[in-house]
C-alpha cells in the first residue's frame, strides 16, 4: 500500500482548527523559528480514515484471528473495558489536578480507582502493597531491581548479582543490567525447571535477588519453588516474580504465599487490556510488608474521613519512576475487568487456559517433538527439530504456513533453550472448535513437512506481502521515507 | 565446514593469522554459518589497547549478535574498513577479505593457548 | 462472568483426551502447601453494574474547571477521527508486529510514525516509541554514555523537574556524574554550562521551550559541546515545532519528548508517548523497536522490525535497553493526529497557541499585581509573578471555576509567588478575558 506521504496533495486539509479569535501577535524573531516547515502529508479526513482503515485490515488481531502467541496471553478483552476507560472526567483529567490545591486533593474518583485496583491486585497476589506506576512489564522489572538495591543498601551494603534461569524472558537480564547488576544465568534441568544444584552453587551473600517466571516460559510450574525461595532468603537475597504467566494460576496460587518478595504483573496480559500493537501496557509492582517503604513516590492513601490523598513524604522511597501515577487509562480497564469477572470468573479463566494448553499438548505430541512431556500450565512448547531433520522444515516455515491459513503463529525460537521452539498459548478465550481446527492444521503441516515441504517453504502466498528480506532491511537501513 | 590450514583458532571460533608480532583476526566459517547473514560489524578503534578475552568487536546478523573476544593481547593497528559498507564479506570471504582487525601483539607467548587447524577440527567434532 | 466458551460437555471431552478426570488434576504441581491462602475478591458483576460504579467515581473528579495548566502536559483539541481509527480492533488487539506478513498495517504505520517524528524534529531516525517523555530522556542519557564512553551529564535546570527527579531515580545505582546548571531570569546560563563542559562530558540536556516557557536558540551550546566530543540531548514540545527552530537545525544529536500533545488524552497521567529520535550514524545505539523498509520475494515493498540484534529478546543483558512493550497505540494516535493536521495545519496550530498566549500576556501585563516575565520569548506557556502567594491565588481561583496555572513554589524554593500559565488553542478569547478579570479581582482583594 502507498504511504500516506505518497497520497499528499498540496493545500489539502484534514481538520479545521478552533477560531483564531485574538489579535495577531508580533512574530518571534527569525533565529527562534524553523526555516522549513515539517513536511507532513496534506490529506483530507477521508484520505486519512481510508488509509488507516485499510492498514488496519493488513493486521492479524485477537478480534479477527486465533492468536496463540506463547508468553503473550492474547486473550479476548471484553469491549466493556474499553468503554469504561473512555468515560468522561477520566480521559480528560489533567494529572496535576491533585496537586492544584494545597489542602485538598482533587480527582478523588481517579485516586479511588488507583487505590481500589491496588487492593484488588494485593488480594490476587498476596502482596502487601503495589505501586501502580510502572508502564510496562519490563519497566516493572527495572523498578523491582531498583527496589532490591534500596533494600540491600539498608541491610548493610550493595550486592552484585541477580540470578536468572536461562529460560527467562530477555527483559529479565536486560532490566537487571540496566539497574547496575551483573547477571548469573542458571541452566534448566531435565524437568524443565531451574537446576537446583547449580542454583545453590551460585547462591551467596553477593546475590541481591532471584528473578523467576512462575510458571516458567516452558509452561511448567516448579513444584520445588518453596525450596528455592527458602534458600534465597537464607542468604538474604530477595525473590522476584515475573508475572508474565500469572494467567495460569489465578485463584490457585499467590506469589506472596510462596515466598516471593517483589512481583510485577502485566495488566495487558492477564487483566483485560489489549496489547495495542505493542503497547501501552502496565506493569504494577507489588511487594511484601518489609519493602513497602521503598516503593516509588507518590503513594495513594486514604485518611480517617475516607478521603484519598497522595503521600510524598517517603524518605526511604527509591524516588520517581513515572511522571505521575502510571498508565491510568490501562489501570482503569483492569479495574473494570476484575470487577466484571470477580473471584469465580478469574479462577475459571485460569482453569480454561490450562485445560486448553494441555489439550493441544496431548493432541499434537505425536506430530511434533515435545521436549518436556508432562502436564503444562497455560502454554506448551513444542520443537520443530524433527521436521527440520526430516526435510529442512523449520519453525519459521510452520509459522508462515499458519499465517497463510489465518492463524497467528505461536511464539517461535523462544525460549532460546529449545531448538526450533513453537510456544503455544491458546488462552481461556478460544472455543474447542477453534482449537480443534488449529490442531488439524498443525497435523496437516506435520504431514506436509514429510510429503511436500516445498508448499510450506512457499508460504505465505495469501498475504499482502510474501516473505520479506530482513537481511536487506538491516544492511540497507531505510527507516524513514525520503521521496 | 571449511577450516583453513596455517591459521590458528580459538574455542570462540576466531581465526588468527600470525605474522611476526602481528596477528590478523577474523571469525571462522563455523561462526559465520551459525550467525547467518552478517548485517553489521562494530570495528574497534585504531590504537585501542586490548587484553586477551576482552571484547574486540561485535558482529550482528538479523536474529543474533555475537561479541568477538580478543584471542591475544595487544594494540589494534588496522581495521577492515570495507566491512562498514559490505559486512557480508565475512560470509563470502571468511578467511581473506572478511578479516576484522590487525593487532600488534604484547605477549606473543599467548599464542600457546590457540589451536591449529587440526585441533580446531577435532574441537568442532565435540560440539556436534 | 469469565468469557470462557467451553460447555461442561466440551470440558469433559478435552479432559478425556488429556487423560485426566478433573480440571483440578491439571494443577497437581501446585501442591497443597503452595496453594493460595486466600483469594478475597467479590463476586463478578454485570457490565451495567460496573459502569454505574465507574460513572459514580468519574463524577467525583472535578474536570469541569477552565484549564490553564500545562507544565509539560497540555489540553489540546483531538479530532474525532483519531479516536475512531485507533479504536479499530485490528490495531488495538494486535501484538507487537514480530510476524511481518500478517502485521503490515502496523509496520507501515510505525514507519510512517518514525518519518513524521523525524520531519517534526529535523532528525534522521526514530524508534517506535518509549513509555513517556521522562523515560525517553533516561534512555537518551544511557545512549549518550554508550556512544561517547563518558559518564558526565550536564542538565540545564530549565528541564522539567519531573524528568530530572526520574533521571536521578533511574541512575541512582549507576556510575554517572550529574551537574545541574542554573537558569537565570528563566533562561539557561551559558556561562555555567561552558564552565562545566569538558572532554569528560557525555551529553548536555536542554529543554525547549524550557519548563518556564522560555524559547531559545541553543546552537551555541551544541557547537561548544561538539567541539569537546559531547552530545546534546534536546527535550522538546512537539506542537511548538510547528514554528520553532528544530533540534535538527540546531545540530542536536538526540531528541526526546512527551508526545501527549499529539492527539493523546490527558487521562490522568497516562498512557502517554515518549518519542526518541537521533542521527542516522547513532542508530545502532538507539534503544527500542525500529521498523525498516525492505522488499519481498517479488520485489514488492514491505516493512519489518529491524536491527533487532540490539534488543533484549536477542541481546539480553547486553541489550541497548530492557524495553519490550512500548506505547504503539499512542504513537498511532500521534501519527493520525499529525496527518489530519497536515503541513499547514501544524503551523497554524502552533501560531494559534502562540497568538493566544501573547494575547493573555498583553492583558495580564495591565493587571495590578501581575508581572509577566519577559526576559525570554515564549511559545504558549509563560511565567508570571503575583503580588500574592500563588498557592492562595490558585485556591481562590479554583472556587471561581479556574485551574489558573501551576504554582511554581511546588517545585522551586523562592518561587512562592510565581505562576506558570499555559494557553492552548482550546482556550477562547472570552475565557482568557475571564481569567484575567478573575485574577484582577483576587489580587486587588
Amino acid at each position: 500500500m502507498r504511504l500516506i506521504f505518497e497520497k499528499s496533495i498540496p493545500d489539502r486539509r484534514g481538520v479545521k482548527l478552533p477560531m483564531d479569535d485574538v489579535p495577531k501577535a508580533k512574530s518571534l524573531r527569525g533565529k527562534y523559528l524553523r526555516k522549513e516547515s515539517a513536511l507532513l502529508p496534506e490529506v483530507s479526513e477521508l484520505d486519512v480514515v481510508r488509509h488507516f482503515t485499510n492498514l488496519s485490515k493488513m493486521n492479524f488481531s485477537v478480534d479477527t484471528n486465533f492468536y496463540p502467541l506463547g508468553s503473550c496471553t492474547m486473550k479476548y478483552n471484553p469491549k466493556f473495558c474499553e468503554k469504561a476507560a473512555a468515560v468522561d472526567n477520566f480521559s480528560n483529567l489533567h494529572p496535576l489536578w491533585p496537586q492544584l490545591l494545597k489542602d485538598d486533593y482533587l480527582a478523588q474518583g481517579a485516586l479511588e480507582v488507583l487505590y481500589e485496583t491496588e487492593k484488588q491486585l494485593c488480594a490476587i497476589t498476596g502482596m502487601a502493597a503495589f505501586t501502580m506506576q510502572p508502564m510496562a512489564g519490563a519497566h516493572g522489572e527495572l523498578t523491582g531491581a531498583m527496589l532490591m538495591a534500596a533494600y540491600h543498601k539498608t541491610k548493610g551494603g550493595r550486592r552484585k548479582y541477580i540470578i536468572i534461569p536461562d529460560s527467562s524472558h530477555g527483559t529479565n537480564p536486560a532490566s537487571a543490567a540496566l539497574a547496575g547488576y551483573e547477571v548469573i544465568v542458571i541452566s534448566t534441568d531435565s524437568d524443565g525447571c531451574m537446576d537446583l544444584g547449580e542454583f545453590k552453587k551460585h547462591l551467596n551473600k553477593d546475590v541481591a535477588g532471584v528473578m523467576l517466571t512462575c510458571p516458567n516460559t516452558l509452561g511448567i510450574f516448579n513444584p520445588r519453588i518453596k525450596e528455592i525461595s527458602d534458600a534465597a532468603h537464607e542468604v538474604g537475597a530477595l525473590m522476584y516474580y515475573d508475572g508474565a504467566n500469572l494467567n495460569a494460576i489465578l485463584g490457585k496460587c499467590r506469589p506472596g504465599d510462596i515466598g516471593f518478595d517483589i512481583v510485577h504483573l502485566n495488566l495487558h496480559k492477564t487483566f483485560g487490556t489489549p496489547h495495542g500493537g505493542g503497547g501501552p501496557g502496565a506493569g504494577p509492582v507489588g511487594v511484601t510488608e518489609d519493602l513497602v517503604k521503598f516503593l516509588p513516590i507518590s503513594v495513594v492513601a486514604k485518611d480517617d474521613r475516607g478521603k484519598f490523598y497522595l503521600e510524598y513524604n517517603k524518605p526511604k522511597s527509591i524516588g520517581y519512576i513515572a511522571p505521575f501515577y502510571g498508565n491510568f487509562g490501562v489501570i482503569l480497564k483492569t479495574y473494570a475487568y476484575i470487577l466484571l469477572l470477580g473471584k469465580e470468573g478469574l479462577t475459571e479463566a485460569s482453569d480454561a487456559a490450562v485445560l486448553a494448553a494441555n489439550y493441544i499438548r496431548v493432541s499434537l505430541k505425536n506430530d511434533y517433538d515435545l521436549p518436556y512431556d508432562k502436564i503444562c500450565m497455560h502454554e506448551c512448547v513444542f520443537s520443530a527439530s524433527k521436521q527440520k531433520e526430516q526435510s529442512g522444515i523449520m519453525a519459521l516455515d510452520i509459522a508462515k504456513y499458519l499465517i497463510d491459513n489465518g492463524v497467528h503463529p505461536p511464539t517461535v525460537y523462544f525460549p532460546l533453550i529449545i531448538k526450533e521452539a513453537l510456544m503455544i498459548e491458546p488462552t481461556e478465550s478460544e472455543s474447542k472448535e477453534t482449537i480443534d481446527s488449529f490442531i488439524e492444521l498443525m497435523k496437516k503441516i506435520a504431514k506436509l513437512a514429510k510429503e511436500n515441504p516445498q508448499e510450506l517453504k512457499n508460504a505465505p502466498g495469501n498475504m499482502p506481502v510474501k516473505r520479506l528480506d530482513e537481511t536487506k532491511a538491516a544492511r540497507e537501513l531505510n527507516l524513514i521515507w525520503n521521496p | 565446514m571449511n577450516i583453513e590450514k596455517g591459521l590458528f583458532y580459538t574455542k570462540d571460533h576466531d581465526w588468527i593469522k600470525i605474522d611476526g608480532n602481528q596477528a590478523t583476526i577474523g571469525i571462522s566459517d563455523y561462526a559465520q554459518h551459525a550467525l547467518g547473514d552478517i548485517t553489521f560489524v562494530e570495528l574497534p578503534g585504531i590504537g585501542k589497547e586490548i587484553k586477551q578475552q576482552e571484547t574486540l568487536s561485535t558482529i550482528e546478523s538479523v536474529k543474533a549478535a555475537s561479541d568477538i573476544y580478543a584471542p591475544l593481547s595487544g594494540k589494534v593497528i588496522k581495521v577492515n574498513e570495507a566491512l562498514n559498507e559490505t559486512p557480508e564479506l565475512i560470509n563470502t570471504s571468511t578467511y581473506n577479505e572478511g578479516w576484522i582487525a590487525v593487532v600488534e601483539l604484547d605477549k606473543p607467548s599467548e599464542k600457546e593457548n590457540l589451536m591449529d587447524a587440526t585441533r580446531y577440527e577435532e574441537y568442532l567434532k565435540t560440539l556436534e | 462472568m469469565s468469557y470462557v466458551p467451553h460447555t461442561k460437555r466440551q470440558e469433559q471431552e478435552m479432559l478425556k483426551v488429556i487423560g485426566l478426570k478433573s480440571k483440578e488434576e491439571l494443577f497437581r504441581d501446585i501442591k497443597p502447601e503452595l496453594r493460595a491462602k486466600s483469594f478475597d475478591l467479590p463476586e463478578g458483576l454485570s457490565e451495567f453494574e460496573v459502569l454505574g460504579r465507574i460513572k459514580n467515581l468519574a463524577a467525583k473528579n472535578q474536570a469541569e474547571l477552565i484549564n490553564f495548566i500545562g507544565a509539560g502536559f497540555y489540553d489540546h483539541f483531538i479530532p474525532a477521527a483519531v479516536d475512531a481509527l485507533v479504536s479499530r480492533p485490528e490495531f488495538y488487539t494486535a501484538y507487537t508486529p514480530y510476524q511481518p506478513e500478517c502485521s503490515q498495517g502496523w509496520l507501515q504505520a510505525i514507519y510512517e510514525y518514525q518519518t513524521v517524528i523525524c520531519r517534526l524534529t529535523g532528525m534522521e531516525a526514530a524508534n517506535a516509541s518509549m513509555y513517556d517523555g521522562g523515560t525517553a530522556l533516561f534512555e537518551a542519557v544511557m545512549m549518550a554514555i554508550r556512544v561517547t564512553g563518558k559518564n558526565k551529564i550536564i542538565i540545564d535546570s530549565g528541564l522539567n523537574m519531573i524528568y530530572r527527579t526520574m533521571m536521578y531515580t533511574y541512575t541512582s545505582n549507576l556510575n554517572i556524574e550529574f551537574v545541574e546548571t542554573k537558569v537565570v531570569h528563566g533562561r539557561s546560563c551559558r556561562e555555567e554550562i561552558f564552565k562545566y563542559l569538558d572532554d569528560k562530558t557525555a551529553a548536555v540536556i536542554i529543554q525547549n521551550p524550557n519548563f518556564f516557557g522560555a524559547v531559545d536558540d541553543y546552537s551555541d551550546i551544541v557547537e561548544k559541546a561538539h567541539s569537546l566530543g559531547a552530545l546534546v540531548i534536546m527535550s522538546v514540545y512537539p506542537v511548538s515545532l510547528g514554528i520553532l527552530k528544530t533540534p535538527g537545525e540546531m545540530d542536536a544529536d538526540i531528541v526526546t519528548g512527551e508526545g501527549q500533545s499529539l492527539g493523546i488524552p490527558l487521562s490522568f497521567g497516562g498512557p502517554y508517548l515518549g518519542f526518541l529520535a537521533t542521527r542516522k550514524k547513532l542508530v545502532r545505539k538507539l534503544p527500542g523497536r525500529i521498523v525498516g523498509a525492505t522488499t519481498d520475494e517479488d520485489n514488492k515493498r514491505g516493512f519489518v522490525l529491524t536491527l533487532q540484534a540490539r534488543e533484549q529478546h536477542i541481546r539480553r543483558e547486553k541489550a541497548t535497553s530492557n524495553i519490550c512493550s512500548n506505547e504503539s497505540l499512542c504513537a498511532l494516535r500521534a501519527l493520525v493526529h499529525l496527518c489530519l493536521l497536515g503541513k499547514k495545519g501544524l503551523i497554524n496550530l502552533a501560531k494559534l497557541n502562540y497568538n493566544k498566549a501573547e494575547y493573555a500576556k498583553a492583558l495580564l501585563d495591565k493587571v495590578k499585581g501581575v508581572e509577566v516575565k519577559r526576559s525570554s520569548p515564549t511559545f504558549n506557556e509563560f511565567t508570571v509573578h503575583l503580588s500574592k502567594n500563588a498557592d492562595e491565588v490558585v485556591s481562590i481561583m479554583y472556587k471561581k471555576g479556574f485551574a489558573c496555572g501551576f504554582p511554581l513554589g511546588r517545585f522551586y524554593r523562592d518561587m512562592d509567588n510565581y505562576l506558570l500559565i499555559s494557553i492552548t488553542e482550546k482556550r477562547t478569547k472570552g475565557e482568557i478575558e475571564k481569567l484575567v478579570k478573575a485574577l484582577e479581582e483576587v489580587l486587588c482583594d
